[in-house]
């Protein structure tokens, strides 16, 4: 009696050793490191050695150089003093087109790293680094859409020459008035077969015909999700143009957007280039008329006021020759006249001809460059969050265009280096679909993550050690079978978090501890059960087998309630809150292998098949 | 051999204190329920939004220096204070009209205070939550609770029957409004993390229920003799070491945590703690009397339905 068949004891050892091995690269120390990355290509082994030989020039202790995935090299280091000198030598002295990122890299040895085993993957709580929630304003996305729509109506109807009286967009829906209906027909014919988007209605008000033509809301959906597609994107450019390792930008929900950056310490570099939505324009300044009139309210046709950063007031023309959406590439750099920050530009081939086509028509005439930055705040008015769209427009240079250009050119006339580099990086990114927001930030420093870990592994080994004693103390031979099932159900949560790279995260290690204090229930169930069995009078053999029995759909019954607990709180959860639900639901589903499986063959192995006088409960 | 025990066959007659547990249990609920309508909670930045902003210094500062510094630069609203050490500050601004709403104000405030500094200034943490993810956490969190007991609504009345069901919820509703009334009454900060081990507590005090419920069942099919009381006192008492050295070595695990787990997970655990606690009273007191009130009756739980979707090995 009480005897497992020989697969199942086998089945119980696979699942322990398994679960060993998942969790052994957890036993590994984390090196600081920073991992380099080219722009284009790969770091190759000459610049790797490139990098060795700048260190020890520096002085600075070097463990390892390894080439990487992906082209990248990770410099590991001794200690975290040594990676902070290491990446100031870095920012001395690496070339342009390579970026360098703090990070922690698992010291591996190669067969570990050969099994494609990676430790578990710590929460920005525990390792340091940035998270924000991004919220896309869709609505604005759809606007701007109906608004290039306009626009296009617009041309159209002039260059078809029916003549219209004024075209605009209201409440979400395009607006065309007309003087007569049959104009307004013929309009309707034409634009219904150029904007098969639209859906056109027409009416007729104060004697005036008008046509109306709004997006249909399977059309509205389509740009809302290209937005947010188009708006990821772009992020993602921008974060990895930072230089940051394994950064996370995923979609939350239907309008938001999660950016994690494991290790970066600087939130307002980061807040400014996510939010950011600077872009050029290039306009001619209009010199025909006076300033001064304008400041008065009188604003010539075809001129719009600007100033300048020094508050200068000045004239621009309203005809735009070239839009940041026309830049291709872009790069900061010195001026090699004046010595002051400029960024570096180069046009698409459209832009290229309508900027050759103008400074050539105006050579010795001044030109301006518009930097203009705009970003969402919300505010709260009479308690309630209200959107509202910043935006400023600013003349940073005016320069007479001394000969016709194209394609390249420089643009200078930027506050700082640090500036200079934002723009670039920002126009080579490319522009946001729709305007964002950040909602919610949460930053950890990286001294702060290390204490965390330390206080949550503290807890965990002193709350474990407490019912380890408890149970050898109150159930004896079975306590320690109990207690000896309660590491492995330790390491199997490790091995399962390892596994499925979930993230890991303080509030997990809670739930981890919590799991440690309630995995024990089970093996109470079944050992009090045992107990009473011996008091009602029966032999040890049934008594074992009796509480195995009898507990058993307890011990299910109470797990499952647990577990809908727990997966009601991964679905309505966010980041933290989620942690602590991907442990616990892990936690019970191992507690129950161990508590129940794992004890009783452990209990079978000390007991089971021979007669037996008396238990040690 | 005698082995350790916490008790010996133990046979308190925990249903006839019942009506004394009703009233002391309605009272408590009534503390709570006026605490939390009136005095409301003291929500964390999680809820109300915000921005919260830890700042480790290499010397001691005063917290007054760090106020007229935010004061000059038109930061009025932000409440600095100590935290731990003379040189670790916490500073909060709370949601406000205007520019505070926004996650720049952190910057600011980072900006303006290491100018400020003599020695080294750590940004150790930043946490902002702006007005109207604060709302939707608020609105998430209340459905999240809903949810759940909905959830285990269910799976009891199908596991059990309806009066079990009832008994249950009606001690998990005792266990919630205990833990959040306390967190009200003796205003301690409510965070997204007390809403998580307000769910654990769901968790934990139902599993405590089970087992009871589970006994009282068997007990109903196999004791011939004995009124509905007796059998769920009975059932009560055979448990009750087991509930004991659960709940103990729970609290166990859960006093390391408060202690040893510093400052982002004390709320957390205390919620726990507290639930921990009521849960297990609740068990004896709420659930078991509900169900006996309702009229639970050896009929209803009779033909014993066939048991045991896991099946135990028998060799």
């Amino acid at each position: 009696m009480n005897q497992y068949p020989l697969w199942k004891n086998l089945l119980i050892l696979a699942v322990i050793l398994f679960g060993l091995v998942l969790a052994l690269p957890n036993l590994f120390p984390q090196d600081p490191a920073i991992e380099v990355q080219a722009s284009e290509g790969e770091v190759d082994s000459a610049t790797r050695a490139e990098i060795a030989a700048t260190m020890e020039n520096a002085g600075v202790p070097v463990k390892a150089i390894e080439k990487r995935e992906g082209g990248k090299a990770l410099i590991r280091f001794e200690s975290p003093d040594a990676q902070l000198r290491g990446q100031a030598t870095l920012d001395r002295t690496l070339e342009e087109g390579y970026q360098h990122a703090l990070t922690q890299s698992p010291d591996l040895p190669g067969w570990v790293e050969a099994l494609g085993l990676q430790p578990m993957f710590l929460g920005l709580d525990l390792r340091g680094g940035i998270h924000v929630l991004i919220d896309v304003d869709m609505d604005a996305a759809v606007t701007q859409a109906l608004e290039r729509l306009t626009g296009d109506v617009r041309t159209l109807l002039r260059n078809e020459r029916i003549r219209y009286l004024t075209v605009g967009h209201e409440d979400g829906r395009l607006e065309v008035r007309f003087r007569d209906a049959s104009v307004r027909d013929e309009a309707a014919k034409l634009i219904r077969r150029e904007f098969r988007d639209l859906d056109i209605t027409t009416g007729s008000q104060g004697g005036d015909a008008y046509l109306y033509g709004s997006l249909p809301p399977a059309k509205q959906e389509e740009i809302k999700r290209f937005a947010l597609e188009q708006n990821i994107t772009t992020l993602r450019n921008r974060v990895n143009a930072l230089g940051v390792a394994e950064p996370i930008i995923q979609r939350q929900g239907e309008r938001r957007i999660i950016v994690q950056l494991p290790g970066a310490q600087d939130p307002a570099r980061l807040k400014d280039l996510l939010g950011a939505t600077a872009t050029l324009e290039y306009r001619l300044v209009d010199t025909e008329h006076a300033v001064q009139d304008a400041l008065d309210g009188r604003v010539p046709v075809g001129a719009a006021l600007y100033y300048e950063r020094n508050g200068q007031p000045i004239l621009l023309k309203r005809r735009v020759i070239v839009t940041g959406d026309q830049i291709t590439s872009a790069a900061a750099g010195f001026d090699q006249q004046s010595g002051s920050p400029m960024v570096s530009v180069s046009l698409d081939g459209q832009g290229a001809r309508q900027m050759r086509r103008v400074t050539t028509e105006n050579v010795g005439k001044p030109m301006a460059v518009v930097f203009i930055e705009s970003r969402t705040v919300t505010r709260l008015v009479d308690g309630e969050p209200v959107k509202e769209r910043v935006r400023s427009e600013e003349v940073i240079s005016v320069a007479n265009i001394l000969e016709p250009f194209g394609r390249r050119f420089q643009t200078t006339g930027l506050d700082s280096s640090e500036e200079a580099h934002n723009l670039a990086l920002l126009l080579r990114a490319g522009a946001l679909a729709a305007p964002i927001e950040i909602v919610e930030e949460r930053t950890i420093g990286p001294s702060l993550g290390q204490d965390n870990i330390d206080q949550g592994m503290r807890s965990v080994l002193i709350g474990l050690a407490l019912v380890v004693l408890f149970m050898a103390l109150y159930y004896r031979v079975f306590g320690l079978v109990a207690d000896l099932v309660l590491i492995v159900n330790l390491v199997l949560i490790v091995a399962v978090l390892s596994l499925l790279q979930a993230t890991l995260t303080m509030p997990g290690i809670a739930g981890i501890v919590l799991t440690v204090g309630m995995a024990v229930d089970a093996n109470v169930l079944i050992f009090e059960r045992i107990r009473e069995e011996i008091r009602n009078g029966s032999t040890p053999q049934a008594s074992i087998h009796a509480g195995y029995d009898k507990a058993l759909s307890t011990i299910v019954d109470a797990n499952v309630t647990t577990l809908i607990a727990a997966i009601v709180l991964f679905s309505f959860g966010t980041g933290p809150v989620k942690g602590f639900a991907v442990t616990l639901f892990i936690g019970i589903l191992t507690s129950m292998f161990t508590a129940i499986l794992g004890s009783r063959a452990l209990i079978n192995l000390i007991y089971g098949g021979r007669r037996v006088k008396r238990l040690a409960i | 051999m005698a082995h350790a025990q916490i008790l010996k066959d133990s046979h308190i007659d925990f249903l006839g204190k019942r009506r004394i547990a009703a009233i002391v249990s309605g009272a408590l609920m009534v503390i709570c329920l006026l605490s939390i309508l009136l005095r409301g909670f003291n929500f964390g930045l999680d809820f109300t939004g915000g921005t919260v902003i830890e700042l480790g210094y290499e010397q001691p500062v005063e917290v007054s220096e760090i106020t007229a510094t935010l004061a000059e630069e038109g930061i009025v609203d932000a409440t600095v204070q100590y935290f731990g050490s003379n040189r670790d500050i916490l500073i909060r601004i709370a949601p406000q009209e205007g520019e505070a709403a926004s996650a720049t104000i952190s910057d600011r405030v980072f900006r303006v205070l290491s100018a400020d500094v003599e020695g080294g200034l750590e940004l150790r943490r930043v946490e902002f939550v702006g007005p109207q993810v604060g709302e939707e956490l608020r609105e998430q969190g209340g459905l999240a609770v809903l949810f759940a007991l909905i959830g285990i609504l269910v799976y009891v009345a199908l596991r059990f029957e309806w009066r079990f069901a009832v008994g249950a919820v009606a001690a998990l509703m005792h266990d919630v409004l205990f833990t959040i009334g306390m967190f009200s009454l003796f205003y301690i900060p409510f965070d997204l993390t007390v809403l998580a081990a307000v769910l654990a507590v769901i968790g934990y005090s139902l599993n405590d229920t089970i087992v009871i419920f589970d006994r009282i069942r068997e007990n109903f099919r196999k004791m011939r003799k004995g009124t509905v009381i007796e059998i769920s006192n009975r059932s009560v008492n055979q448990t009750l070491s087991r509930t004991i050295i659960t709940s103990g070595t729970t609290l166990l695990v859960l006093l390391a945590l408060y202690v040893l787990g510093g400052e982002a997970i004390a709320g957390f655990s205390l919620a726990l703690i507290i639930g921990v606690l009521v849960g297990t009273y609740s068990t004896i007191y709420i659930a078991t009397a509900a169900a006996v009130w309702l009229g639970i009756s050896r009929a209803d739980l009779l033909p014993p339905e066939k048991e045991g979707t896991l099946v135990d090995d028998r060799p």
